[in-house]
């Protein structure tokens, strides 16, 4: 938890000596807190002052990296409870798992089918971003030959699953060098965990039953020295694993709980594809750092993966879509043109309307910096100089030989002068997009084609 | 290592509705569905500060959909001519909590049905299933201000949910509403203020706060549903706060959301899976996601997106 200035200030010397360019202990402790000074400029503060102050100035979430080279995913570091205070930081992990229990043909499959789960959606590229071995032949060599083979045909981060530590010692023997998730350590087989965690400079699970044990557990990793842990309240129901890392999230942010202050890692390989999609679902939304799940249909995958972008998108920043012009269906130059703002929101409420139509039609996007119709109009980002700018800029009247163009119904007032600007007919249209099916098939079809 | 206790300091809940009225409280209903108390936010604290179960209504039109793609509209399309045998389907075999009559039928562009159509269709469900109903008008704000009270009428004693209204068109139906003994949905465009406003514009008509339940507008997932997170976040923590004027349960309109989107309509895309897995899945997450933010009444429409999420519902609170 931040230190405030008077808590920094106790911890100084109090000589006001001024060595570190500041009057006083206190102007010097106030700059501090608002992290524009650092601690080393001062000469004199004591060792157990800067630890202190260190400790205080960890995130209350620890960072968790792990995989290799591009593959390599990051975790933890979150900051609030809810999105809308500031942000969530570093998007789950999805982990699609491979079975050490399959035959060559069938792990030959699946690692396909894992490697298909890559989707483009509103100009990012998402997917599945780890890949979790689990050793359920119980077999150490079977585990370590998959982990291999899944090393060398998946690129993405692995998590490597067995409660085993002979199991993991082999497939860290032909994996380390890709830098995996260690899953797991209990309160058994800790101390060998542990030990090949800090062997091979991998990050570690930690998996117990509640909250007391897994407190306990980390300390006991970290006392053999592995700082990078992750977190599993590996709990009988989905209700208490949900209450539970709700509870962790709190404890790490509003209590400073060193102990449960890492990201956490859930798993839901049982099940229909329907349960595992319903409670992943949720537990994204419920600050679960990995969520590992069984199935890999990419109907499944697509609507977490999306979760994931939407839940972790900045509040603070408006989703925009690309300024240009977009061509729905199969247009050519007598389609109409519709134009409208590059708020997300809006062009998406566009685009589905325009599509429900069934008119092929061409959608001018003008840059309005992430703002709708009206926001826009009102302060002067969407006039009828921007609108002329993106026709010319984005080539319109190359594409199509008519001159009209369709503007949003709010706002009609801007006609007059858009015309003039653009020297095209302006036609105006509904003020709902939802009207905009109408609009297309009734009034562009019939008259104003 | 005992980990610390968080304390608790909220002074607020959301307010518990109870919807439909059985025979002895004047109505023809064979149950009734209670909503809200939750007493702090999603998952945090004790189980009990969930308050009530969270509900699905499923959406029966009052005519037949012209845009609903082929997996969705497979599922009732024997139905459409019948709105009172596609509830009693939504009822008996998928489990549905309540029936969400949607007017689309009334609108002026839709089918523009008359006030008398749109009784009798309400007096057909009302006869022909038992669950609590919503009543929710088609968007139009004349051709709702000409119908929704006739349909209030013809549903008068049943205490139903009918709605909505919003800034800019409230008088009528809340009037009519609070002579009917409704309870009455608020609607808002994404936007807490208004949301706000709009509560206030209908107390102050006489109308109680107790029997009004918010509509803040949702997005589909993938689709502005972050928006319709954070104030459903935002509101939850309104409640908490004490703020009366905020303490209402939430409904949220998944079933149309979701369904007009390309993932759930698009049939030609292999690399994004089986169109007949991609728009339930897509409902269901849209569902489960708003779950989150605190939704208490949930309107879908696939049979398999409702047991998705009734199955979740049902491990969550028990």
């Amino acid at each position: 938890m931040a230190l405030t200035g008077l808590d920094i200030f106790k911890l100084l010397p109090k000589s006001n000596c001024k060595k570190c360019g500041m009057p006083t202990c206190l102007a010097f402790a106030m700059q501090l807190a608002q992290k524009r000074a650092e601690l080393s400029s001062c000469p004199c503060v004591s060792e157990e002052a800067k630890q202190a102050l260190e400790a205080a100035a960890a995130p209350p979430v620890r960072l968790i990296k792990f995989g290799a080279g591009a593959g390599q995913v990051q975790i933890g570091q979150e900051t609030v409870l809810f999105r809308h205070e500031e942000k969530f930081h570093n998007p789950s992990v999805l982990a699609a798992t491979v079975s050490d229990g399959l035959s060559d043909d069938e792990l030959a499959k699946r690692i396909a089918a894992v490697n298909a789960l890559q989707f483009e959606r509103v100009g990012a590229k998402i997917g599945a971003t780890a890949v979790a071995v689990t050793n359920e032949s119980g077999s150490a060599e079977k585990f370590a030959a998959v982990a291999a083979k899944v090393a060398d045909n998946v690129k993405l981060a692995m998590v490597l699953c067995s409660d085993s530590p002979e199991a993991v010692s082999a497939a860290l023997a032909k994996t380390a060098q890709f830098v995996p998730l260690i899953a797991s350590a209990n309160e058994t087989n800790a101390d060998q965990m542990a030990a090949l965690a800090k062997a091979n400079k991998c990050p570690l699970v930690a998996k117990a039953s509640t909250l007391d044990a897994l407190a306990d557990l980390t300390e006991k990793i970290k006392a053999i020295g592995v700082e990078d842990i992750v977190i599993n309240l590996d709990c009988q129901t989905l209700r208490e694993q949900l209450y539970g890392l709700t509870r962790i999230r709190v404890l790490a942010l509003k209590k400073a709980f060193r102990s449960l202050g890492y990201p956490t890692m859930s798993v839901v390989a049982t099940g229909t594809a329907d349960k595992q999609v319903a409670a992943a679902t949720s537990l994204v939304c419920k600050f679960a750092g990995i969520v590992v799940i069984e199935t890999v249909e990419p109907s499944a995958f697509l609507p977490l993966l999306t979760t994931i972008m939407n839940i972790y998108s900045d509040p603070q920043k408006p989703v925009q879509v690309e300024p240009k012009l977009y061509s729905i269906g199969d247009t050519n130059a007598n389609s109409p043109v519709l134009f409208t703002t590059n708020f997300s929101l809006t062009y998406y409420t566009v685009e589905s309307d325009v599509e429900a139509s069934r008119v092929p039609a061409h959608i001018l996007v003008v840059d309005t910096e992430g703002t709708s119709v009206l926001t826009a109009y009102s302060g002067d980002k969407l006039n009828e100089k921007a609108v002329a700018d993106a026709i010319k800029k984005f080539n319109v009247e190359d594409i199509v030989s008519h001159r009209k163009l369709i503007l949003p119904g709010y706002v009609a007032v801007m006609s007059g002068k858009l015309e003039e600007a653009t020297g095209w007919e302006v036609m105006v249209g509904p003020r709902e997009s939802s009207m905009i099916p109408k609009y297309l098939q009734e009034v562009w079809s019939n008259g104003g084609n | 290592m005992p980990v610390p206790e968080i304390a608790q300091s909220f002074v607020g809940s959301v307010n518990r509705v109870t919807l439909g009225a059985l025979p002895e409280n004047g109505g023809t209903r064979t149950s009734t569905i209670t909503i809200g108390g939750a007493k702090n936010v999603v998952y945090a604290g004790s189980f009990s500060d969930a308050g009530e179960k969270p509900v699905v209504a499923m959406d029966v039109l009052d005519t037949a959909p012209l845009d609903w793609p082929d997996e969705l509209a497979k599922v009732y399309k024997d139905l459409w001519e019948s709105p009172e045998q596609w509830a009693a389907k939504c009822v008996e075999e998928y489990g549905a909590d309540m029936i969400c009559l949607k007017f689309d039928g009334i609108h002026p562009d839709k089918g523009d049905k008359s006030p008398a159509d749109a009784v009798k269709t309400t007096q057909d469900v009302l006869k022909t299933v038992g669950v609590p109903l919503v009543l929710w008008g088609c968007g139009n704000n004349d051709k709702d201000n000409k119908v929704m009270p006739e349909v209030s009428q013809a549903a008068k004693g049943e205490n139903c949910l009918i709605g909505t209204v919003e800034e800019d068109n409230y008088k009528s139906l809340t009037a009519i509403a609070l002579a009917d003994n409704h309870h009455l949905i608020t609607g808002a465009p994404l936007d807490i203020n208004i949301a706000k406003q709009i509560n206030i514009l209908v107390s102050d008509m006489g109308f109680p706060t107790e029997k009004i339940v918010t509509f803040q507008s949702t997005g589909a997932l993938g689709y502005g549903i972050e928006y319709a997170y954070s104030i459903g976040e935002r509101q939850r923590l309104a409640t908490l706060s004490g703020d009366k004027m905020m303490s209402m349960p939430v409904i949220c309109d998944v079933g149309y959301e979701s369904w007009r989107v390309k993932e759930a309509k698009l049939n030609d895309i292999p690399s994004w899976g089986d169109p007949a897995d991609r728009g339930p899945m897509w409902e269901a997450t849209t569902a489960i996601c708003l779950l989150q933010a605190g939704a208490d009444i949930i309107r879908m429409r696939h049979p398999r997106a409702v047991a998705m999420v009734k199955n979740y519902i049902d491990q969550i609170w028990q």
